[in-house]
């Protein structure tokens, strides 16, 4: 039993992919909640996927991944604000994102599909987290503590912000200022885990560990450590499952995660009923 | 005894538009209750935002001789944010603190007593949004005293508040008053405006200023209400009463 538990991790690749997964459950469990909380899913979503042409031009001009998917999500958040922008009044603002971002993520799909294109491409959509290179986890690593030292910095701004914007400004803390901080570290984070999971599947380790926590926990600190340990469960049982049934790590990881979220969902329900009935007894 | 607030001909304005409120004077001294009347969009909140600076005078003067902190509806706060009392109290150290500094030990003890001040220790835990109306517009008002706050702006704290809370909350009101503090009272109210020491009468400017007993007659009260004010019998024939119709809330500036 403890051998299948060890075993995995024998190899260096395993060793890698688990402080990856390991990793990404810290960034995703804690800035997850601020994206859950101030209900910025979407936004995390339209980054994630509207960086794709960049990170397939850093593949075909062979330059590191990170450096296209930084160029990727800043031609995003370009878009993304400029279509919120364009034809304001006429079309509402997601519908405009929502064009914005398809038409980066078709981008890319044509540069993707170009003879030039070398193989393993769909790594890109759909990550590989056992390819993972120590190089990746040092990059990775820096960035995710950048991520963490602002959220610690800037916890109690955050928090005045999301309880009642208007309110923040009398406490002197411009809350324009907050949302972008936020959204720069939620581009850095796409930044940090698409490698691992992939273009399509990077928003699953950023939303569904928090919105799991979310419906489990009223409070902040217990709401950012279960979604880490969430998020940390689904990462090490994707590994087993991608080592012993052979099937994608990143796609596992994915589905173990949104699956946390579906019988958080489900307790959460069955929590509401028990006190329903316990209200109605009583 | 010096005014801890002393206006002046003051008008603010959002931006380069007209003034959202002008011709304003009128004095806070410590220990004052001063209710602030006004329809929705009548310059109430413009008001408190010019005192918190938020606002830049765009006429006359405004000479703060103490702090404002403002006590803001407990319905603009999102109920299902995970946040506990004592979180909203600490949000009152956020000013003065750089970003990347934490509350200090000093700053939860402050805070803690600001929650004991107002009757609240053993609700420090509690999720905000669990407590009920009173003691969330308590807790609004222990952030505001951590703040040290000379001057306290609160904005209809009184709405949707059962007797006893309402009652609660006006002697806490007087107390702090009655240490040394200014209050402003954003209300609709007009019977509990008739308790505090003066009120101001506002819409898009000032109408009248002065003790209640002089100052809300019905002529003021007409040009401040506009057409939505009623005169109801009096108990006594001397006094008559009035109404405002209909006291309704959306958003305002």
């Amino acid at each position: 039993m403890l051998h299948a538990l060890t075993e995995p991790f024998a190899q260096g690749l395993m060793q890698r992919a688990l402080l990856e997964v390991l990793l990404l459950a810290l960034v995703g469990g804690t800035l997850g909640c601020w994206i859950v909380l101030g209900e910025l899913s979407y936004g995390a979503e339209s980054l994630a996927h509207g960086m794709f042409p960049g990170l397939v031009v850093a593949a075909l001009a062979g330059l590191p991944l990170l450096l296209g998917g930084a160029a990727g999500i800043l031609v995003a958040a370009l878009a993304v604000a400029l279509a919120g922008q364009v034809g304001r009044g006429r079309i509402g603002r997601d519908d405009a994102v929502a064009v914005a971002v398809t038409t980066l993520f078709g981008l890319g799909a044509l540069l993707a599909l170009s003879p030039q294109t070398p193989v393993g491409i769909q790594s890109l959509l759909f990550g590989d987290v056992l390819g993972t290179s120590a190089a990746d986890l040092l990059a990775g690593g820096g960035l995710a503590a950048v991520v963490l030292l602002a959220l610690w910095g800037a916890h109690w701004r955050l928090l005045a912000v999301g309880f009642d914007r208007n309110g923040a400004r009398a406490l002197g803390v411009r809350s324009l200022a907050v949302d972008a901080l936020l959204l720069g570290l939620v581009a850095l984070a796409v930044l940090v885990a698409v490698q691992g999971l992939g273009n399509l599947l990077v928003v699953a380790v950023l939303v569904a560990p928090a919105a799991a926590a979310r419906l489990l926990t009223h409070r902040l600190a217990p709401m950012m450590a279960l979604a880490v340990l969430l998020g940390a469960l689904a990462g090490v049982g994707g590994l087993y499952l991608s080592y012993y049934a052979s099937v994608a790590a990143g796609a596992s990881i994915a589905g173990l995660l949104v699956a946390a979220y579906l019988l958080a969902r489900l307790g959460a329900a069955a929590s509401s009923i028990r006190k329903g009935r316990a209200a109605a007894a009583g | 005894m010096s005014a801890l607030v002393a206006a002046s001909d003051l008008a603010v304005a959002y931006g380069g538009s007209p003034p959202a409120l002008a011709g304003v004077g009128f004095d806070l001294r410590p220990g004052e209750r001063i209710a602030v009347l006004g329809p929705n969009g009548g310059g109430k909140t413009t008001l408190f935002r010019a005192l918190l600076g938020e606002l830049r005078p765009a006429r006359g003067t405004l000479v703060l001789a103490g702090r404002c902190a403002s006590v803001p509806q407990t319905e603009r706060s999102r109920l299902d944010f995970p946040v506990s009392a004592l979180d909203v109290v600490l949000m009152g150290t956020i000013p003065g603190r750089a970003w990347w500094r934490r509350p200090s030990r000093a700053d939860r003890a402050a805070a803690r007593a600001a929650l004991a001040r107002v009757d609240l220790a053993d609700r420090a835990g509690r999720t905000y949004g669990e407590l009920s109306g009173g003691q969330r517009q308590r807790v609004l008002i222990a952030r505001a005293l951590v703040q040290d706050a000379d001057v306290l702006l609160l904005d209809e704290p009184f709405t949707g508040l059962d007797a006893t809370s309402a009652a609660r909350l006006e002697a806490l009101l007087a107390e702090l008053a009655s240490e040394g503090r200014g209050v402003l009272i954003a209300t609709h109210d007009l019977e509990q405006a008739r308790r505090w020491d003066r009120v101001l009468c506002v819409n898009g400017r000032q109408i009248a200023f002065g003790v209640p007993a002089a100052t809300l007659t019905h002529d003021v009260l007409a040009a401040t209400y506009g057409g939505a004010i009623v005169t109801l019998p009096g108990e006594d024939a001397g006094a008559p009463h009035h109404a405002i119709l209909p006291p309704h809330h959306h958003h305002h500036h």
